[in-house]
């Protein structure tokens, strides 16, 4: 078994990368806007998923408002309704948590984590941003196409995607939205293939794979799943858009729209849903990977704890991302493919619960016998934990075939994935923020702000999600613009809508003070230093705060794992990557 | 402190309100009590795994919090325990999916004697058909539909003039007997979905899917559409109403076959094109 921590060891040969020459920037404009520095790509990456998430929080609010108050709002009609609830749903799935962990987190992460200058491939590095705004431009203007952007429900389902009963789906809508996503995956594919090359070639001398940080695994491995993901999603919009323009009939069968004949036969709509999961599944688990590595690294560094079984924790994120390709039918129990898949899919999908519980196990075992420090980066993982272990075990009901045929296309489903892949993800996402920003800007973010903006989203959105599975198990179906009055729909079920919406309001808000946060610290913050949180791992190092292009002096010696916290006999309660250490201070000194 | 409170609340809020709050499913219908039984079992194991994960951080973040002076231990991995807990996540998981996958397997299973119904959906309306006298539902073709033929029924199948047809209306099912839904939709996806029923299945343009089940309470129960449909979705309702046998019977008789439907379309057009002619 390879020795995960400390020493001089024969692996140092396969790690070692000759230093690199990178492009130095001229001007303001190529440090700054065309950069080709991975940590500025990074924070393009964040800014522009971020601007774009304000949009689709705000259309949550739009959304909630006529599920709280049907009708009490003229302007949000049915069409409008649609269009709202599927641009959100993109805009958060694609545009935000797959753009901000893998375009932002992974370009500021890897590099520096790993003891790297930058990037392999810098230059297509810089051209993934470009294409990944123009990406977002493109969805963004499909709000003033005429018709305005498609309503075909986030899942662009055909045929309903391509015909005139769904907003947009005979105007520019629904092109804007298949080449938006086209460009996307471009986009992705030159950054994507820039951190996979990255973490295998890139690593300073000593970071043996078995010593990448856990966030480095999480990000590796769901880009790794992307580049294979992707290429599904690709495929079926650039088929569905042939489907639009040419007429061809891909996923058209024969179909009698209105009383009127369509010149379409023998496709498959069934198809398009194969190749939107086998994508969509993995999906779930590339915006899922990166925010388990994270957070493994904010609870060991905020406990003063090393993660509890680190090499379990590798392979639980290998062994997920690899099951989650043979799962993703599970999303399709009642779109009438063959039933008896549902015996293969159920199965898959319940075996995948164990890695996952693994995970969670071990991250609150690392809280056992720890040094807990309440840091805002140790609060936000504490309530991922909450609500991805309640997400995470609602998936358990709609995994499980039978119990998820009442369940499929309700409430209970939205609530599902919302807690496990909307709340979970994004409150790491903010615990990342308050941990690396100082890295970034080189200042603390504001205590005070960031406890106000804790408490009303972690509570806010668990009163939000926790409560919408009962409206589902009492029937209430999803993508209703409204229910009406209806028998098996008790009144107070209305109430409960109500307070879904108002508590939609309150989070909605505290997101305004978070952004306020952001933007005033970067000059009011406190001066943050080299390493606030007395971390271990490598961007903790770097000689300069914020790190300048190229980050390090001289390239850094990896000596031992990223979790040598409260090591008995060492000085302090953490030891740096970088640092040589008596060879005393070893697990087996440990135990 | 706070943490320590909330992550308490929480899991304890979360509990009673499982047990006392008035939104819970709507009384079956159908023989699918097997799946709310087995939904039962999921809710208790995942319920008792989620307040124990939340319960045991509350007390780590009580009992290890930092206090000057504190350390925290140091234990890489723990293979005794970590294969402790894999047994036993495996053991739940295993307790959920066997009695799911026994019920899915009655679920895919349909009964020998069951009658079949057929239901179609279009924007934004419900239509059904039954077979007539023979028994057998007719062959159908979405080519084929037109406005006096708007299931698309094939005139030249015997077994398809007897069917009856039902556009728009309500659907009646008699009450202990197994009935084979079977599904097809002339345009987009949708979904024949009676909450009561617990059982529902997308319909597909270009292929005829299904489900079973028997009705096991009479009355009238509203049909929802499950699957996006374009902006009528909400709208597309319907109703199917359990009958006792007699009540069937008489509704049954009251019902149109496709040849009827078909002679009186043919006797309309005749008396328009002989109205239309003085005017020539």
């Amino acid at each position: 078994m390879v020795d995960i921590r400390s020493g001089t060891d024969g692996a140092l040969e396969h790690a070692e990368v000759e230093d690199v020459e990178l492009y130095h920037p001229h001007s303001w404009w190529t440090r700054y806007v065309f950069s080709q520095d991975a940590k500025i790509i990074a924070v393009q990456y964040a800014s522009t998923a971020i601007a774009i998430g304000m949009v689709a929080l705000v259309l949550s609010w739009l959304m909630r408002l006529q599920l709280g108050y049907p009708g009490a709002f003229a302007f949000i009609d049915a069409e409008r309704y649609y269009q709202f609830i599927t641009m959100h749903g993109m805009i958060m799935v694609i545009y935000l948590l797959t753009a901000l962990f893998l375009g932002g987190f992974g370009n500021y992460l890897i590099p520096l984590m790993l003891g790297a200058r930058d990037m392999v491939f810098p230059y297509a590095n810089m051209l993934s941003y470009w294409i990944y705004l123009l990406a977002v431009l493109v969805l963004a203007a499909s709000f003033f196409a005429p018709g305005g952007p498609t309503g075909a429900g986030w899942t662009l389902y055909p045929p309903q995607a391509v015909l005139s009963g769904t907003p947009g789906g005979k105007d520019w809508g629904i092109l804007l939205m298949l080449s938006s996503l086209i460009l996307f995956i471009i986009g992705f594919t030159m950054g994507g293939l820039n951190y996979v090359v990255t973490v295998l070639q890139g690593r300073a001398r000593g970071m043996t794979l078995m010593r990448m940080p856990l966030t480095i695994w999480g990000i590796f491995t769901a880009t790794v799943m992307a580049l294979l993901a992707f290429p599904a999603l690709f495929v079926a919009c650039v088929m569905m858009m042939f489907d639009r323009v040419l007429g061809t009939s891909f996923f058209m069968p024969a179909i009698v729209e209105m009383g009127e004949q369509l010149q379409h036969g023998g496709g498959s709509p069934i198809l398009f849903q194969h190749l939107f999961w086998f994508f969509g599944h993995p999906e779930v688990y590339i915006v899922a990977l990166p925010a388990f590595g994270i957070v493994s690294d904010l609870i060991s560094t905020h406990a003063r704890k090393n993660i509890f079984g680190y090499r379990m924790m590798v392979w639980a994120i290998v062994i997920i991302g690899a099951l989650s390709f043979v799962v993703w039918a599970h999303h399709m129990y009642v779109s009438g493919m063959n039933p008896y898949f549902g015996f293969f899919f159920a199965t898959t999908t319940l075996i995948i619960a164990v890695p996952t519980a693994l995970k969670v196990y071990n991250w609150v075992l690392t809280l056992w016998r720890g040094d807990i420090h309440l840091t805002l980066p140790m609060l936000f993982a504490l309530a991922f934990i909450v609500t991805f272990v309640n997400g995470g075990l609602t998936g358990l009901f709609l995994g499980n075939v039978v119990v998820d045929v009442p369940l499929s296309d309700t409430m209970f489903v939205v609530a599902h994935f919302h807690m496990v892949m909307g709340v979970a993800p994004i409150l790491v996402i903010f615990g990342a923020i308050y941990h690396w920003y100082p890295k970034v800007t080189g200042r603390m973010l504001n205590e005070a702000m960031g406890q106000l903006h804790f408490w009303i989203t972690f509570v806010g959105a668990y009163l939000i999600f926790f409560p919408m599975h009962y409206l589902g198990l009492i029937g209430v179906p999803r993508r209703y613009y409204e229910m009406g009055e209806t028998a098996f729909m008790p009144a107070s079920a209305h109430t409960l809508n109500e307070f879904i919406t108002i508590a939609a309001l309150i989070v909605g808000a505290a997101q305004i003070v978070f952004l306020f946060n952001l933007v005033w610290c970067i000059r009011h913050g406190r001066d943050a230093g080299g390493n606030p949180w007395r971390a271990t791992t490598l961007e903790w190092q770097t000689p300069e705060t914020p790190p300048r292009h190229g980050n390090w002096k001289e390239l850094p010696v990896v000596y031992r794992w990223a979790y040598d916290y409260s090591v008995p006999g060492a000085p302090e309660d953490f030891i740096p990557q970088n640092q040589p250490g008596p060879d005393n201070l070893t697990r087996e000194a440990a135990t | 402190m706070a943490v320590v409170v909330i992550l308490v609340l929480l899991a304890a809020g979360s509990v009673l309100f499982h047990l006392l709050s008035p939104w819970w499913w709507t009384p079956i219908a159908s023989n699918w009590n097997y799946i709310d039984n087995t939904l039962i079992i999921t809710f208790w194991i995942t319920g008792v795994v989620f307040v124990a994960v939340v319960l045991f951080m509350a007390y780590c973040v009580l009992r290890f919090r930092h206090r000057p002076g504190n350390r925290a231990a140091y234990e890489p991995e723990n293979k005794k325990l970590e294969s402790w807990l894999a047994a036993g996540t495996t053991l739940g998981v295993a307790a959920m999916l066997t009695p799911g996958l026994f019920v899915w397997h009655q679920f895919v299973t349909v009964p020998a004697g069951a009658s079949e119904v057929e239901v179609v959906g279009q924007q934004w309306l419900w239509s059904y058909r039954l077979p007539g006298v023979d028994g057998k539902l007719g062959t159908s073709e979405t080519r084929d539909i037109s406005p006096e033929n708007s299931l698309g029924l094939n005139r030249n199948d015997a077994a398809a003039l007897d069917d009856i047809v039902i556009e728009g209306g309500e659907l009646h099912l008699e009450i202990g007997k197994p009935v084979k839904v079977l599904l097809r939709s002339v345009d987009v996806l949708h979904d024949f979905y009676v909450p009561e029923f617990r059982a529902k299945m997308d319909m597909v343009p270009g292929m005829v899917t299904y489900f079973w089940m028997t009705p096991t309470r009479t009355g009238t129960f509203e049909v929802l559409c499950a699957e996006l449909c374009g902006v009528g979705h909400p709208q597309m309702r319907g109703t199917v109403v359990v009958d006792s046998e007699a009540d069937y019977q008489t509704w049954l008789a009251s019902q149109q076959t496709f040849s009827q439907l078909m002679a009186a379309a043919q006797t309309k057009e005749t008396a328009q094109a002989e109205n239309a002619a003085p005017a020539r």
